[in-house]
């Protein structure tokens, strides 16, 4: 089967390379069988590649450890679903992973973008097919799955423990689908510029890739977030690694675009901007994959050398080039349509918004690359950690949540000041008496004060928002109230999905200023032996500990250790946290460790706070156990900031309604003033 | 023998057996079954080496706030990119930061504070000890480089845009004759030309518009 797989491999090049050669050639004009040929060869590729990922999945499955990526990262006792995902888990599966998934949304937007954008269609090929090729260019010359071994172990080395969590099952493929899916957006831009079609219809056939490349992101990031917390063990979700950065760079580029496309629809502004945005956030996308491949940058991620970085090095230099090149000689043609009319305007709140979210961007790039600068400035090698980025981007962060309360509120084209007035009372209201509450509860940390009473400001906004249109719907068409609500919701899905996607940001942002209330304490305690720890909430914990028990478990032998929790007094449960030997089994009966031992953290969600316990290990071999016990207030908000996020985004995605379809370059028809105001605030 | 002394004696004893035997199967710890917690062989694991590595009792300096904290401001140097509080509390292979920590603890019991701590650490193992770099010199730039950057940005967007929409003003006022004759406040007026708002596409703006406001 490695035969087969190393052969599709050379096929998906030869056909990748016909694609993207005719595709740009620009050949095809006027040759419809040329083009239909382009086509059928992005089709052809992706199915090259679906060969190619049988093969080395028939390897995985069958333990064929003569292939040395079978070897590496799968052994005959792993169970089954992490043979699914061994796929992914080293950097070779994961190569041939993004080349199969990025030729398979190539063939589905050939497939299903409209025929009046049968323009483009050539070059979106050309784009995706040439990027699919550089993947495997890498796969063929520098890290091939289908590497054979000189000789055949007997069993493999195994998953990593850490990678053995169902969160790590779709953690990966969330995150890849996210950095993938930018590629979408990406070539329809490019294809946009070759073609000099530089109207709004290419924004219109991006819009769904752009919304699920964003989508996959948020739901990789937020998944990466809980893998860190249920399975590191260090009692936080993100530590401004530069890999977790390196997702977080074309998360806000794209969030940014998001925003800023609204304008161009709209009003048609900001058409450089917005292309400068989708290469930016394509060329992030990669960079993130050299930062995090290359090993130019510690990180604790293990992944991060091999030998692969350059390549991708190569290929953003090179893509970085070609595109703000080709968007330089078509800067003429992107001229705004109309401009700004007034300072206090929804598009100048939209543009201080994407200031923010790029800046912010800029922030966490610069701190990912200081230490690389100042050790080529300086020859000083530094460190830059959680204090830095915090010190850093938090008040950025907070004034970016403050935008996303001000944007809603501010009318359209100018705003009088009468609106503003009616607009804004309640949503301030809101937000002064969330912080005067926090301050009667002696809430004194001034980050975690910002970003509750923000917090409640913005809440504020929504509420407002949701509660006027149901009430307009309401007494327009007397439907219910709660009829009301579903069809504001329903008829205008960009709008109202958008405002939940606030909802979860904002709920996010609530649940990290808990952060900063995190206590813990270590405590070494024989069995029947207790301590205590006050929450910040004000409760009281007691841990008492029951003792350690070992048994074997799958392909692991388990230390179990169990703590009985009281708080305040009354009995709350038992919580277990494990050390996890791993072993492989190369012959019947024959064991052979395999990796460290892990630690499995026992974690109580509530809706307060998490009671987080790490069994670090046992006294001289006895039950007396060494454990940390960490209180983390609010981090299940965290999750669920998470998930109405995603369901904000649905709703955003959902086909139909009447809101998000609609393209229209600029307000068209006529234009009203209402008497004794300055300017149209409606 | 006391109480400890035995069953450490009996923990060795154990963990020597487990050495020789290996992780073959034994019986009575076959797939999935569990000893209940508290009910094990006298207090001693079976299996020790399968708990990790042995772990030191906990002191009060472990859960001393002025030690935490500096340890939080410095690397481990392990190449982990964790402080040394979470490597040591977190990747219990590690080697590095137990022993950094036992310097911290030995440096506090000296007398010293965390900022001497610190500086000492900074002297020994250079200045990638620190978890974020000291805003002095050249890395004043690492911190206020973004937000001189987004500042200097939107003062210039504020400019240019003040420009902007100052010079539109000026050409819509020049553009629209008149202003003609006085409305009651609070009626709608078409302000462009083409194509006209019919009288009731106007009143019906209107009463939908006082429908939201209301």
């Amino acid at each position: 089967m490695t035969l087969l797989g190393q052969f599709a491999l050379w096929a998906a090049f030869l056909l990748g390379g016909w694609a993207a050669v005719v595709g740009f050639s620009g050949r095809w004009h006027g040759r419809p069988e040329l083009a239909l040929s382009v086509t059928r060869a992005v089709y052809a590729l992706f199915g090259v590649l679906v060969v190619a990922a049988i093969s080395l999945w028939k390897g995985i499955i069958v333990h064929d450890f003569n292939i040395e990526y079978v070897a590496a990262y799968t052994s005959r006792n792993l169970p089954g679903y992490y043979l699914v995902s061994a796929f992914w888990a080293g950097q070779k599966g994961s190569l041939l992973f993004w080349a199969i998934v990025l030729s398979f949304f190539a063939a589905l937007a050939q497939w299903l973008t409209p025929a009046r954008y049968r323009a483009l269609m050539p070059y979106v090929a050309a784009v995706t097919s040439a990027v699919t090729v550089f993947f495997v260019m890498v796969m063929l010359f520098a890290s091939n799955p289908f590497e054979r071994l000189p000789f055949t172990p007997p069993d493999g080395n195994g998953l990593n423990p850490q990678l053995q969590n169902i969160g790590m099952v779709i953690h990966p493929p969330m995150l890849y689908l996210g950095y993938i899916s930018i590629t979408l957006p990406f070539a329809f831009a490019i294809a946009a510029l070759l073609s000099r079609r530089l109207d709004t219809g290419w924004l219109q056939a991006i819009r769904k890739w752009t919304l699920m490349s964003w989508l996959f992101l948020s739901i990789g990031i937020t998944l990466g977030m809980w893998w860190a917390y249920v399975e590191l063990g260090w009692g936080g979700y993100w530590a401004w690694d530069p890999v977790e950065n390196a997702s977080l760079l074309p998360w806000l580029t794209m969030s940014a675009f998001l925003h800023s496309v609204m304008i161009q629809e709209k009003r048609g502004m900001l058409k450089r901007w917005n292309m400068t945005l989708i290469i930016g956030s394509f060329l992030l996308s990669i960079f993130g994959t050299f930062i995090t491949r290359s090993g130019v940058i510690a990180s604790v991620h293990s992944f991060t050398q091999s030998n692969v970085g350059y390549f991708f090095l190569g290929f953003l230099v090179t893509a970085a080039i070609l595109s703000f090149t080709l968007l330089y000689t078509r800067w003429d043609r992107l001229e705004a349509d109309v401009q700004l009319e007034s300072m206090v305007s929804r598009e100048a709140a939209f543009l201080f918004n994407n200031l923010l979210l790029v800046g912010i961007a800029f922030s966490v790039l610069w701190g990912t690359l200081f230490p690389i600068l100042s050790e080529a400035v300086r020859g000083t090698k530094i460190s830059v950690g959680p204090p830095f980025f915090n010190k850093v981007n938090v008040p950025l962060g907070l004034l970016l949540l403050g935008l996303t309360g001000i944007g809603p509120l501010i009318a359209w084209r100018k705003a009088s000041t009468a609106n503003l007035k009616r607009q804004f009372t309640w949503p301030v209201a809101s937000g002064v008496v969330v912080m005067l509450a926090l301050l009667a509860f002696k809430v004194t940390d001034f980050y975690a004060l910002m970003a509750l009473a923000l917090a409640g400001f913005v809440v504020g906004t929504l509420t407002q928002e949701f509660v006027r249109g149901t009430r307009a719907r309401h007494r327009m068409y007397g439907e219910s109230v709660p009829t009301a609500f579903l069809q504001l919701v329903a008829r205008n899905r960009r709008r109202y999905g958008g405002y939940v996607v606030h909802l979860g940001m904002v709920i996010y942002f609530a649940a990290f200023a808990g952060y900063a209330f995190k206590t813990e304490m270590e405590a070494t305690l024989r069995p029947g032996d207790s301590a205590t720890l006050k929450s910040p909430f004000g409760h009281t914990y007691t841990f008492t500990h029951l003792g350690v028990s070992q048994f074997e478990q799958l392909n692991r032998v388990v230390t179990q250790a169990s703590v009985q929790v009281s708080k305040d007094g009354v009995p709350a449960g038992v919580i277990n946290s494990e050390k996890r030997q791993h072993f492989s089994e190369p012959a019947p009966g024959v064991r052979q460790k395999s990796f460290e031992p892990s630690t499995e953290v026992g974690i109580r969600s509530t809706m307060q706070e998490d009671l987080y316990i790490v069994y670090a290990g046992s006294v001289e071999g006895t039950e007396e156990a060494v454990y940390r016990f960490t209180i983390n207030p609010l981090v299940l908000w965290v999750w669920i900031g998470g998930v109405v996020l995603v369901v904000g985004g649905l709703i955003t995605m959902w086909p139909g309604g009447t809101g998000g379809a609609v393209v229209r370059p600029r307000q068209a028809g006529y234009e009203v003033q209402l008497a004794g105001s300055s300017g149209a605030g409606a | 023998m006391n109480r400890r002394g035995f069953l450490g004696g009996l923990g060795r004893a154990a963990a020597a057996g487990a050495v020789v035997a290996g992780l073959a199967p034994r019986a009575g710890v076959g797939q999935g079954q569990e000893v209940l917690p508290g009910q094990g062989e006298a207090g001693t694991l079976r299996d020790p080496a399968s708990a990790g590595r042995s772990r030191e009792r906990v002191t009060d300096h472990d859960n001393d706030a002025m030690i935490t904290g500096v340890e939080k401001r410095m690397q481990c140097t392990c190449g982990c990119t964790l402080d040394i509080y979470t490597c040591r509390t977190t990747d219990f292979t590690c080697t590095y930061s137990p022993a950094l920590h036992k310097e911290v603890v030995a440096l506090a019991q000296d007398g010293k504070t965390a900022d001497e701590i610190v500086a000492a650490f900074v002297e020994k193992y250079g200045e990638k000890v620190l978890m974020a770099p000291k805003p002095e010199g050249f890395n004043i730039a690492g911190y206020v480089v973004p937000g001189v950057a987004i500042l200097l940005v939107a003062g210039a967007m504020l400019v240019i845009l003040r420009q902007r929409t100052r010079s539109l003003q000026l050409r819509t006022a020049a553009a629209v004759p008149g202003d003609a004759a006085p409305m009651a406040p609070g009626t709608l007026r078409a302000v462009t030309a083409a194509p006209p708002a019919s009288s009731d596409e106007l009143a019906r703006l209107e009463r939908e518009l006082r429908e939201l406001d209301s």
